[in-house]
């Protein structure tokens, strides 16, 4: 079911992407290195130029706006667009121009993609046609128990509900104990609260499987909460990779910054490890200087009761366990979240104070 | 983004495999269509310059077309006239029994031209049905009355069915404000309905334009001199054949402006698309008293004259045939010639529709929306044009082919396989491509994810399809003509021959025969209406 292990030389991804590195040194599934792909002529190209690599059992999530190509980059993994420029290696060798049925790569798509035709048994059996047909019998049975859908073998794929279907999914790709699978938005058809609970069983499935994941979503909650990796995406590029907290804490661009979670951006001159605003002089998470953006979290920023304060509490949202207000001190308005303890109405009269490091942009 | 990318188009070697073999089929198939019309040019050329100036210039070339738009202005405005006021009064208004007028607008497809074309004829004379019922005589319907009549009874179920599809996607509350500016119904209905109802008025009128063009048993047996029928009668009678290919020729002509005109219409009217979303109350009309009364005559007139008149007739002269056991074993003999084409027509055409709606679905490229053109070909050329290409043909290129089953049933295959294309196509539209890319992904290559996932998936299509090609080959006419087998009678040709004779009461147990079978190709249309809904 795992793969057998490799003694690969080991080599250190630093070409990959400028912040990618790797928090688990395991062994190298996949690389991918340069895709390209150009829908239309003299458009821009849904992916230009998409490099990262992934280790065995590791689960990455592509995350970005629709448009950024995350999902053309996840189908040229599976072969199913064929990439102008680039390479795909999986285990070393090179699939680039292998059809999706030789790849060995599993796929969870975002409708499921069910056979209509064929039973539940039928569908996860679907396959396994290299097993004789007592073994996969067998196999498809296992998986259906593992997914937790015994007793439904008999069903027809639209007999079941939205979860029942993404789990016989689930079951289907996994059968064949793929090294790596593939999902293109696989929660996205599930509603709210099916789909906190759905992504942790997805997630342990696959660990316990053995099997690597890539994991394609445009919701930021998703991704941190799945994945062990995240490659944030914006416009056919991988603008930043690494762990979610990584990713969170020191985001490279505004773009990333407001993508994952909610971002306050300040300007600021900065010399070395501190930086010049408009609110007093803050740390730096990372050297820098002249003239730079900076990305100051909500959760950064307290607030304290000042009726002579330079600002003044203009919104507010109450969140259950936290609140969140929209402060205008002058020109800016800023973000802040704060525990559910003292609440300000809108219109008392604050000060804000910055905690912790801020981090300059790009 | 930056200009030093390099877009590499996917050479052949490089497109999937499974594309280049579909590719190569639909390509394959598109030159059979197109090919035989080849020796239809080159037996028209045959003739030197001056005989095509005697022919163009011919009185009678010139009274052959006047006869021909003659009868397709007629038809349409005939056809319209009763389409019309009934997709209103179904779509708009509360006239009672709507889904029974619904049926009873559709049924009259079951009655074939040259069948409707026998029971007008049938009325008349001193032994027809008015004489023997009514007790008084009325002359043989012929001439352009008789074809129109014919050919509008027949034909304008498919007006209605564009038209009803169309005030079902109109949007109400464009005829709203309409009123709301101040226009009064009438206004609306000319200045608002009418303009977003022309796309489906005209695409109906394409189908019976091209079906009155190519029409040849209702127009012969009305004697009504048209291309098609003088086709036939030079082809058969005179064998003047390079004037038949002329004369085809300018068939496929008048055909293919018919279609270029529609096109060019539909493209101009940008305003006839209705818009997304809005206008969900559909509020209908309510009739008075007396509206119902006018509303139930219009559609018993209707009725009776597309319905209640072959059923009467037939009738009339099965009661006459004081013998029908005798008849029974020649019956059986032509149903069953009939069977024997219309089968492997039906397999073929589905067959042959298969790889080009796989084309035009999951590849779309410029090479498929060609492939899906000339698959149009068949179709769009008249039946007798199309088949006297296939005479020209096999009689040069393949001798062997001459006047055999198999000639035969692939010019039905492709004569028909628009009609199977259809539901073959909507089918495929419906089968998400992901089923097919999880099949790819689960390890079976294309050939197998085809077999496996794609084709039982879109089977109901694919058995609409050969049902619609199954039925229609079973009455068809024209292509029969020309191209059967020696001693080959279909239901059809057994019909035509006798009733050309005058041989009602003889040919009216295969008019009853066509009927009943074509009544089946209705039932098809109208599960599908249903579904459709």
């Amino acid at each position: 079911m795992t793969a057998t292990p490799k003694i690969l030389s080991f080599k250190m991804p630093a070409e990959a992407t400028p912040l990618g590195f790797r928090p688990r040194r395991a062994q190298t599934l996949l690389e991918v290195k340069g895709l390209r792909k150009h829908f239309t002529q003299g458009d821009t190209p849904a992916v230009a130029g998409v490099s990262f690599d992934l280790g065995e059992g590791e689960m990455l999530a592509l995350l970005g706006p629709s448009g950024c190509g995350k999902t053309t980059t996840l189908r040229m993994i599976g072969g199913f667009e064929t990439p102008d420029d680039g390479q795909i290696l999986l285990r070393g060798r090179n699939i680039t121009r292998l059809p999706p049925e030789a790849r060995g790569i599993g796929f969870v798509f975002q409708d499921y993609a069910l056979f209509p035709h064929l039973d539940v048994l039928a569908n996860v059996k679907f396959g396994l046609r290299k097993l004789p047909r007592v073994a996969a019998e067998l196999r498809a049975r296992e998986m259906l128990a593992l997914v937790g859908l015994s007793g439904l073998e008999e069903r027809k794929p639209h007999e079941l509900s939205g979860g029942q279907q993404q789990r016989v999914a689930l079951a289907r790709t996994l059968a064949v104990a793929p090294p790596l699978v593939l999902m293109d938005e696989p929660f996205s058809n599930l509603d709210a609260a099916m789909r906190v609970e759905t992504r942790q069983e997805v997630r342990k499935l696959l660990k316990s499987s053995g099997s690597a994941g890539i994991l394609v979503t445009h919701d930021q909650e998703e991704a941190m909460a799945v994945a062990d990796r995240i490659a944030v995406m914006e416009n056919g590029r991988v603008v930043q990779i690494g762990t979610p907290d990584e990713i969170y804490r020191n985001p490279v661009s505004a773009f990333v910054a407001s993508f994952l979670g909610r971002s306050n951006i300040l300007p600021g001159t900065a010399s070395g490890m501190v930086v010049k605003t408009e609110f007093g002089n803050l740390p730096l998470s990372r050297a820098a200087n002249g003239a730079v953006s900076l990305s100051v979290r909500p959760e950064q920023i307290m607030l304290e009761a000042d009726p002579q304060g330079p600002a003044s509490v203009v919104g507010r949202e109450f969140r259950g366990h936290d609140q969140l207000y929209w402060v205008q001190e002058g020109e800016r308005c800023m973000l802040v979240i704060s525990g559910a303890g003292a609440a300000f109405e809108v219109g008392s009269r604050v000060r804000l104070r910055i905690c912790d490091c801020v981090v300059p942009l790009g | 983004m930056s200009l030093s990318t390099t877009i590499t188009t996917p050479g052949l070697w490089r497109m999937p495999r499974a594309r280049v073999i579909f590719s190569a089929l639909g390509l394959m198939i598109g030159g059979l269509m197109v090919l035989p019309l080849i020796w239809l040019v080159m037996r028209a050329a045959q003739a030197d310059s001056a005989q095509v100036i005697d022919m163009f210039t011919r009185p009678r070339t010139l009274q052959l077309l006047i006869n021909t738009m003659l009868l397709v202005v007629c038809t349409l405005a005939l056809a319209t006239a009763m389409a019309l006021p009934l997709a209103w009064l179904v779509s708009r208004t509360n006239l009672r029994g709507r889904r029974l007028i619904n049926i009873l607008a559709v049924i009259p497809l079951a009655v074939p031209g040259y069948v409707m074309a026998y029971a007008l004829i049938g009325l008349s004379g001193n032994f027809g049905f008015m004489n023997q019922v009514f007790g008084f005589t009325i002359p043989r319907l012929q001439g352009l009355t008789g074809a129109t009549l014919a050919l509008a009874l027949y034909t304008f179920p498919y007006i209605y069915l564009n038209l009803r599809a169309a005030f079902a996607g109109l949007d109400q509350s464009l005829e709203e404000a309409a009123r709301a500016l101040g226009a009064t119904p009438r206004e609306v209905f000319f200045r608002v309905t009418l303009p977003h109802l022309m796309p489906a008025l005209m695409a109906g009128w394409l189908v019976v334009g091209l079906y009155v063009i190519g029409d040849f048993g209702a127009v012969a047996l009305m004697r009504y001199e048209v291309f098609s029928y003088a086709i036939y009668l030079q082809y058969s009678a005179m064998f003047d054949r390079v004037y038949a290919a002329w004369l085809a020729l300018m068939l496929i002509a008048i055909a293919l402006s018919v279609v270029w005109w529609e096109s060019r219409l539909r493209e101009d009217a940008h305003y006839a698309r209705t818009g997304s979303g809005t206008g969900t109350g559909r509020r209908r009309l309510v009739l008075p008293a007396a509206g119902h009364v006018v509303g139930w005559g219009l559609v018993g007139l209707v009725v009776l004259a597309s319905i209640g008149l072959p059923v009467a007739v037939l009738s009339f002269w099965m009661v006459r045939l004081d013998d029908l056991p005798s008849v029974l074993p020649a019956l059986m003999r032509a149903f069953s010639q009939s069977l024997s084409v219309a089968v492997p027509s039906a397999l073929m055409a589905a067959t042959m529709a298969l790889p080009v709606a796989v084309l035009a679905v999951r590849y779309p490229s410029p090479l498929s929306t060609f492939i899906n053109r000339l698959a149009f070909i068949g179709y769009a050329v008249p039946a007798l044009a199309f088949a006297l290409a296939f005479v020209f043909f096999s009689l040069n290129a393949a001798r062997f082919l001459y006047q055999t089953h198999l000639l035969l049933v692939t010019v039905y295959a492709l004569s028909f396989l628009a009609l199977a294309l259809g539901p073959i196509r909507s089918a495929l539209y419906q089968a998400r491509p992901s089923v097919e890319e999880a099949a790819r992904a689960l390890g079976h290559g294309p050939f197998s994810v085809f077999a496996r996932v794609t084709l039982p998936t879109i089977r109901p299509g694919v058995v609409a399809g050969m049902v619609l090609v199954f039925v229609i080959a079973m009455k068809e006419l024209p292509i029969a003509f020309l191209l059967a087998p020696t001693g080959f009678r279909p239901l059809s040709i057994t019909m035509f021959s006798r009733t050309s004779e005058g041989m009602l009461m003889e040919a009216a147990p295969y008019a009853a025969a066509i009927m009943v079978f074509s009544a089946l190709f209705v039932g098809v249309i109208l599960r599908h209406d249903r579904k459709a809904e």
